[in-house]
């Protein structure tokens, strides 16, 4: 059904335009002069002022591994995280631990382990599916690089970004 | 007025000087080729620019005979306003270059003929025309102002044909005004 | 004296062209981003030099480095010249305007010819060529739109144009931009004919045609620069773009130098027409020594970018106009309007004392 939609009969001060004109240009003015007075609140000037110090504890930054206070690699290559990251971004190749080391009941340690930061989507499912608490994602935004390559992260970046977590369960350390 | 101690006479413009030729060939030669490209042109919009380089050049001839107000109204009315109305409806109209056809000689030859037999007549009578010959004596440096000259003539000696001509563009514009008008519903 | 008249007319050529224009354009489109900005709460362009300052540097070579492109079914030669066309008139208007007193005893005006306001305006309608041709020759709908947009506008908008401005001519009896100028010294400025003759009520009565005529050319200088209460030549929302949407790198900031420059050389019409030029009130002109030669032309330029600082803020503030308002308000008021006020000055001018 049609509606017409009646038009405001105006005043023949509202069909002179100018005091109308004349108010938008007020309420213009009152912003630009507010701006210049400093008044303004804007947006955050991003390189030279960084929201670091007031990220939330929950924030979901890059994905890292983390080792533990004995400073061992906690990702024991079960590739669960492979599986379940949506973009796949994630790829292992499981190697074997010597029967000499210390941890070897734990067999297997991730002798490659990538993370495609441009697939990355930052969702924290591998985090959420970890069984050994090994993966994090930390508070780092800020990923760039010149090439594709750059961008993926290698064993050693992640372990960099991710340094030693504190207070996790050690339960490989226990005598069986 | 010109002599004020504002702008010196002398900065203006030396009012002695005559029409450089070297300017005329110039201009007259723009003037022509680009006359001629108004008819050999297909495109109409390249017909209708060439027109207005055309009215240009002429604008230039005016003002090197310091007929400055003619030579700018000139540019005002043909180039700036008629030509872009030209433009206008051409460009509406979707008017499409023409086609090339094929020359009709018999037509052609007959043109020609036409304009050689009147190129002739006017070189005729201009030869024979006495006043032709000599040149004009250059103009009293009173005419300097032609804006005031050509309103003071238009206001005294021409008065009559001025409203005349002002009632013709008159009724031209209320008969605009009738034509264009919505039919009431 | 034929060469030191050369000589001159070649430095101020220059001089306004590549010291004062060309920069000053940079620095428009410069301060229109910032203005923008800051009237819409955001900070705008500050992140090259201190304060954004050497935006515009960056700008063009942006533009320069971008690729030229040509669209194929494009007309090539119209296509090409368009952009030359559109910047042109800008440029050449400023000619005739007197941008300060004298310096050195050569007075600041390039072409001080008797024809003064109708040469702006001549010049000032063939800028309408850059836009057509420019929509006509990249053969896409919309820049075309925008043509004929554009031509259609100019035309009814240069009626109320010379119309408006009758009453300043009547007043000075003369064409030419630097006896305006002179006789708003001499008199007060058109804006404010009363100030210096306070007890003449004919001049306060005078004051009213004068705000007038003023309101009427500033609003078809708006028209006839295409700046935003009537922008629908480019109207970058229902046209993309308008006549320059197929236009990239060197021709697309030619035409955007053109737009600029347009305005710039509007605005320094205004101030000749209306504020008085180069003239401040308590300073002498240059023929009391150079330093006062400089500060004329200071005050001018001043003048000019508090116009086009105005010509900004209105941009920001206003929605566009739809086009059958746009040709109604020229046709069915403005047009009027200038038409009486030339009668109400008529009326007036008898009680004016003379010069």
């Amino acid at each position: 059904m049609a509606v017409t939609v009646p038009r405001p009969r105006l005043t023949w001060r509202e069909r002179l335009y100018l005091p109308a004109i004349v108010a938008g240009l007020a309420i213009t003015f009152k912003h630009f002069k507010n701006m210049l007075l400093g008044r303004t609140k804007v947006t955050m000037q991003y390189p030279e002022q960084k929201w670091d110090s007031s990220l939330p504890e929950h924030y979901r930054g890059a994905p890292a591994l983390v080792r533990d206070e004995d400073g061992r690699v906690r990702c024991v290559a079960c590739q669960l995280c492979e599986f379940i990251c949506p973009p796949r971004a994630i790829k292992i190749l499981p190697g074997e631990i010597p029967s000499t080391d210390r941890f070897a009941k734990v067999e297997k340690y991730p002798e490659q382990f990538d993370i495609d930061m441009i697939r990355c989507i930052f969702c924290g499912m591998c985090e959420e599916v970890c069984p050994e608490q090994a993966i994090y994602l930390r508070k780092d935004y800020a990923i760039t690089g010149f090439t594709r390559a750059e961008m993926v992260h290698d064993k050693e970046k992640l372990l960099e970004i991710g340094g030693v977590m504190h207070g996790v369960v050690l339960k490989w350390n226990e005598k069986k | 007025m010109l002599g004020s101690p504002f702008f010196p006479q002398s900065a203006i413009r030396n009012p002695q000087s005559i029409m450089s030729p070297f300017l005329f060939w110039i201009f007259a030669l723009l003037m022509l080729v680009f006359g001629a490209a108004v008819v050999v042109n297909r495109n109409p919009v390249a017909s209708a620019l060439s027109l207005v380089v055309s009215f240009l050049g002429l604008a230039a001839l005016f003002m090197s005979l310091d007929a400055y107000f003619l030579g700018i109204i000139q540019v005002l009315v043909y180039a700036g306003a008629v030509m872009v109305l030209f433009l206008f409806i051409i460009m509406l109209l979707d008017l499409r270059a023409e086609t090339r056809r094929r020359i009709n000689w018999l037509a052609t030859a007959g043109g020609i003929a036409v304009a050689l037999v009147l190129l002739m007549q006017i070189s005729f009578v201009v030869s024979r025309f006495q006043l032709a010959r000599q040149t004009f004596p250059a103009l009293p440096g009173s005419t300097i102002d032609d804006v005031r000259n050509v309103g003071a003539l238009l206001f005294s000696n021409y008065n009559l044909p001025f409203q005349i001509v002002g009632v013709l563009v008159l009724v031209a514009t209320i008969g605009v005004v009738l034509l264009s008008r919505r039919e009431p519903r | 004296m034929d060469s030191f008249f050369i000589i001159t007319s070649l430095l101020k050529i220059v001089g306004i062209l590549f010291v004062v224009i060309l920069p000053m354009v940079s620095y428009v489109v410069y301060a229109e981003r910032r203005v923008s900005a800051f009237i819409q709460d955001r900070l705008g362009p500050n992140r090259v030099g201190p304060a954004g300052l050497f935006q515009p540097i960056a700008d063009i070579f942006k533009l320069l480095l971008k690729e030229d492109f040509t669209p194929r079914a494009a007309n090539t030669f119209y296509y090409w010249l368009a952009p030359c066309l559109a910047v042109m008139p800008a440029i050449i208007t400023i000619a005739v305007v007197p941008f300060g007193s004298t310096l050195f005893g050569v007075p600041m005006v390039i072409a001080d010819v008797n024809v003064g306001i109708l040469f702006v305006f001549a010049i000032a309608s063939l800028g309408v060529y850059g836009i057509v041709i420019g929509g006509w020759a990249s053969n896409s709908k919309y820049p075309f739109l925008g043509g004929i947009r554009s031509s259609a506008q100019m035309l009814s908008y240069e009626l109320s144009l010379g119309l408006s401005v009758i009453p300043v001519f009547m007043l000075v009896g003369n064409l030419r931009l630097t006896s305006v100028v002179r006789y708003q010294i001499e008199h007060g400025w058109f804006i404010a004919p009363f100030v210096g003759d306070w007890i003449n009520p004919w001049k306060w009565l005078l004051t009213i045609p004068m705000i007038v005529s003023f309101l009427v050319f500033m609003i078809a200088m708006f028209a006839e620069t295409n700046r935003l209460p009537f922008d629908l030549p480019e109207a970058e929302q229902e046209l993309a773009g308008g006549y320059h949407t197929e236009y990239s790198s060197m021709k697309f900031a030619l035409y955007f130098l053109g737009e600029y420059a347009a305005m710039i050389t509007g605005s320094a019409v205004i101030v000749t027409l209306f504020f008085g030029g180069w003239h401040f009130p308590g300073i002498p002109d240059g023929s009391h020594g150079w330093i006062f030669g400089l500060i004329n032309i200071a005050v001018f330029f001043t003048k000019v970018t508090i116009v086009i600082l105005f010509f900004m803020w209105i941009r920001w503030t206003l929605p566009r106009f739809r086009y059958d308002q746009l040709m109604r308000l020229g046709w069915l008021f403005f047009f009027e309007i200038a038409l009486v006020n030339i009668f109400l000055v008529a009326a007036i001018l008898p009680y004016i004392p003379k010069v």
